[in-house]
């Protein structure tokens, strides 16, 4: 085709697709897509991290946390704790207000909190804050929480968009959940389930004016058509979960990766309340065998970083201290031998069609290396709802799964793996060392002997190895190379967005 | 008439197969809307939460009573509302509706369009060059699955020319028609031409059955142009068989096509009920699926009616 002949047919398709199609855009309204949208608009009750990444642009908690994970101020501008770890105090921003104008006082922290604990809220993320013990306002820029007993990890759980500060008048009105009011950066304009949402500037964030105006965000279940629209500019900005489209996109001019490591964590989850899991040979035997680094290689395309049981850097253990982390095959037969599977046995894993991406892969990854020391695993893979119902009757022998992590150990494991963990249920495993550890470290309020009582938790979870740790992913987000700013989070928050600018 | 009205009467019963299937279905798959709402963090919730979310999303009471009670609602024109969207279900549809509808009616023009030419081309060259180069084409066609066929346009589009139709909101066409027809086009060719080859292949043969019958021999022994003949008096009994494949295929295309929709990112029917299903929004998807239904039955009725218009001897025996 001819240069001209090409142009031509060029300019008509556009005639006929891109220029009619886009609306009026202003200059700085950020154009974003991701391929999985929100479920619900009640920041205390969303689970979901797509619900999450939304509810984070419109509702602040007390404390936010940086990229480093450190507790920074959000609505609070400082705190303490006192009476020994038994209380923790919160001065509140003057500044704060919600997107209608209204100033965020202790009695609205009061009424949130108090919201969040009452079980008829049914929020999943009541079990962070049962500490609390009773809540007082002296005056409405200060909130005092009395805990029952010391709880350093609370701080760090309430920088959660769980925790997020609410009117108390919408509390009052039973409006939480179809009139999003909060104190964020954005306030949302409309929202179309699964099809799109709206974001304005929210122009009382005490944070100051945020770098755009507007945020028009579509769902694109589709990543690679996510990728096709970056390309052709009709999005600035999108979320990406599949390394493998990622990987793609610094291969396209004018787009770029911003790669963030997370602290969630890809595992396989052994069962042992199942014979022979049970015993604890045959899970080192695995943990022993399976080489964490190929399953990241392989099914990840080396996107992420090898990880023992506790992903946040401040606490993490070097994985080459941990157990078997380098791989052993002699020694994790001599193992099955001891535990008397010398032939092997035959198990099945359960993992999510898509959830993670690299779920599939993994199970096939490991299948091949646990062929080694002659156990025959058959891999079941199942759509998500259909798998989180067998995960959470630990309906399995093991399970590939991708699992969210918590800046702080305790709040992370204590569910899993003390005697009175919610999620013992799944887990099935505990001992006097893990549960004591952790409740060790909840009470602890010097830094570095927090440190050492979580390094020796890890040492210990590794080598007990209920669960065998793989790899933390990383997190992606594409731009087209006129956006600038965006700073990526551990925990996957998007709360960069509110500096993020577009270069005319 | 009799048969119409046999045929109407028989509608709310099948209706009433349809429901009780689909809400039976929708709950015997593991899973509910509470862990499909908070996936494994289901597992952090107290016996009361978990008390108090049941009694929110209607699971706390028994199936029957559940089912009386949205069949009850459901007599006086109430679908129930949808969790997900907190909206009435029926507005939800509505508002969903017209995207399917005319992506449905834009596949269909462009499958009539080529599919009917093409066919009777291919049966008067019968055995020729050009019709086995249709026949390989319609095969082609028929047998590239949707997702290639959509994925090949976007990439080439996006990657060779950079342009792409607008994704994620629908423009209805009639605040912008130009540009509700450039966001339609693209997925209305990629269901278009299965749909075109389903249609060549059987105007094809249809047209050869009629060509070998003795009117067409009479009308060609009595001099009327071979134009004529098959375009007044083969075609219109030829056109009966792709009636019924438009028919049938029209019907499922208003249920939604979910794959493309999907590609293109095309707030739809099919999407939305694809959604809803993986979310557990159970009276969502049972309006979608009886709504789907509805039309299914009312598509099926229009194709009997056009027979009747087709071939007067079907109105003699009806």
């Amino acid at each position: 085709m001819s240069t001209t002949k090409k142009g031509l047919s060029t300019l008509a398709l556009a005639a006929l697709l891109a220029i009619p199609a886009i609306a009026p855009v202003h200059a700085d309204t950020l154009k974003m897509a991701w391929s999985q949208d929100a479920t619900g608009l009640d920041p205390q009750k969303q689970t979901a991290f797509s619900s999450i990444r939304l509810l984070e642009l419109i509702y602040e908690p007390l404390v936010r946390l940086d990229a480093k994970l450190e507790v920074v101020p959000a609505i609070a501008k400082s705190w303490a704790f006192g009476d020994g770890g038994k209380s923790l105090t919160f001065h509140l921003d003057p500044k704060a207000s919600f997107s209608n104008g209204e100033a965020v006082t202790s009695s609205d922290v009061k009424a949130s909190f108090e919201r969040l604990l009452d079980e008829k809220t049914a929020a999943a993320a009541r079990s962070n804050y049962l500490s609390i013990a009773s809540i007082e306002t002296p005056d409405p820029e200060t909130v005092i929480f009395k805990l029952s007993q010391p709880d350093v990890p609370i701080l760090a759980a309430m920088a959660s968009v769980n925790a997020a500060i609410l009117p108390a008048s919408a509390i009052k009105d039973g409006s939480v959940g179809t009139k999003a009011i909060g104190s964020g950066p954005f306030m949302l304009k409309s929202w179309d389930p699964n099809a799109s949402e709206v974001l304005v500037a929210n122009p009382h964030w005490a944070g100051g004016k945020t770098g755009v105006d507007q945020i028009d965000i579509s769902v694109l279940p589709d990543e690679t058509a996510i990728v096709a629209a970056l390309r052709t500019g009709k999005i600035d900005f999108a979320l990406l979960n599949d390394p493998l489209v990622a990987t793609m996109v610094p291969k396209v001019s004018g787009l770029k990766l911003v790669r963030t490591p997370s602290i969630s964590y890809n595992v396989l989850q052994l069962n042992p309340s199942r014979k022979p899991m049970t015993e604890l040979k045959v899970r080192q035997a695995i943990s022993c065998a399976i080489d964490r680094k190929a399953v990241l290689d392989t099914a990840a395309l080396g996107e992420g970083k090898v990880t023992g049981p506790i992903t946040a850097p401040a606490y993490a253990t070097d994985p080459s201290k941990l157990f078997c982390y380098k791989p052993d095959l002699a020694k994790a037969k001599e193992l099955m031998k001891e535990a008397g599977y010398a032939k092997g046995f035959t198990a099945t894993v359960i993992a999510a069609t898509g959830e993670p991406a690299t779920a599939e892969a993994e199970a096939q990854v490991i299948q091949s290396e646990l062929k080694k020391i002659g156990i025959k695993l058959d891999i079941k893979m199942m759509q998500l709802n259909v798998y989180v119902d067998a995960w959470l009757k630990a309906d399995f022998d093991m399970a590939v799964a991708l699992n969210g992590g918590r800046p702080d150990p305790y709040t992370m494991y204590n569910r899993y793996f003390t005697k009175t963990g919610n999620l013992l249920k799944v887990s099935n495993y505990t001992d006097n060392e893990l549960d004591s550890l952790l409740n060790q470290g909840r009470v602890e309020t010097d830094p570095a002997k927090r440190k050492a009582i979580f390094a020796k938790f890890d040492l210990h979870l590794a080598e007990m190895a209920p669960w065998i740790w793989l790899f933390t992913p990383d997190t992606y987000v594409a731009e087209r190379s006129d956006v600038q700013g965006f700073v990526g989070s551990p925990m996957g928050s998007l709360f960069g967005l509110s500096a993020v600018t577009l270069k005319k | 008439m009799n048969t119409l009205i046999r045929r109407l009467a028989a509608f709310p019963l099948v209706l009433l197969g349809v429901s009780s299937l689909v809400f039976v279905a929708i709950r015997l798959v593991p899973g509910d809307a509470i862990t499909a709402m908070l996936g494994t963090q289901a597992g952090l919730l107290t016996p009361a939460q978990k008390a108090a979310l049941a009694a929110y999303f209607g699971l706390d009471r028994p199936w029957i009573a559940q089912y009386w009670h949205w069949l009850r609602a459901l007599l006086h024109g109430d679908l129930g509302i949808s969790v997900t969207y907190g909206k009435p279900v029926l507005e939800v549809i509505l508002q969903r509706f017209p995207l399917t509808l005319e992506l449905a009616l834009l596949s269909m023009a462009i499958a009539l369009v080529i599919g009917v030419p093409a066919g009777v081309y291919a049966a008067t060259h019968a055995e020729r060059r050009s019709d086995l180069v249709l026949r390989i084409g319609a095969m082609i066609g028929q047998s590239t699955p949707s997702f290639v066929f959509g994925l090949v346009i976007i990439y080439v589009l996006s990657a060779g020319f950079g342009v792409l139709p607008a994704m994620g909101t629908f423009t209805p066409l009639l605040k912008d028609p130009l540009a509700n027809l450039g966001q339609l086009i693209l997925p209305a060719l990629t269901l278009g031409a299965a749909f075109a080859a389903a249609v060549t292949r059987i105007a094809r043969s249809a047209m050869l059955d009629v060509l070998s019958e003795d009117y067409v021999r009479t009308a060609r022994s009595r001099g009327v142009p071979a134009r004529g003949v098959i375009w007044r008096h083969a075609l219109p009994n030829a056109l009966i068989p792709v009636v019924t494949v438009s028919g049938i295929e029209f019907g499922y295309l208003l249920g939604g096509a979910v794959i493309v929709e999907q590609l293109f990112a095309l707030p739809g029917l099919g999407r939305m009920v694809l959604d809803a299903i993986l979310q557990r929004d159970y009276a969502l998807v049972q309006g979608t699926v009886l709504f789907i239904a509805f039309n299914f039955m009312v598509v099926n009725l229009l194709v009997d009616l056009t027979y009747v218009w087709l071939d007067p001897r079907i109105r003699a025996r009806g």
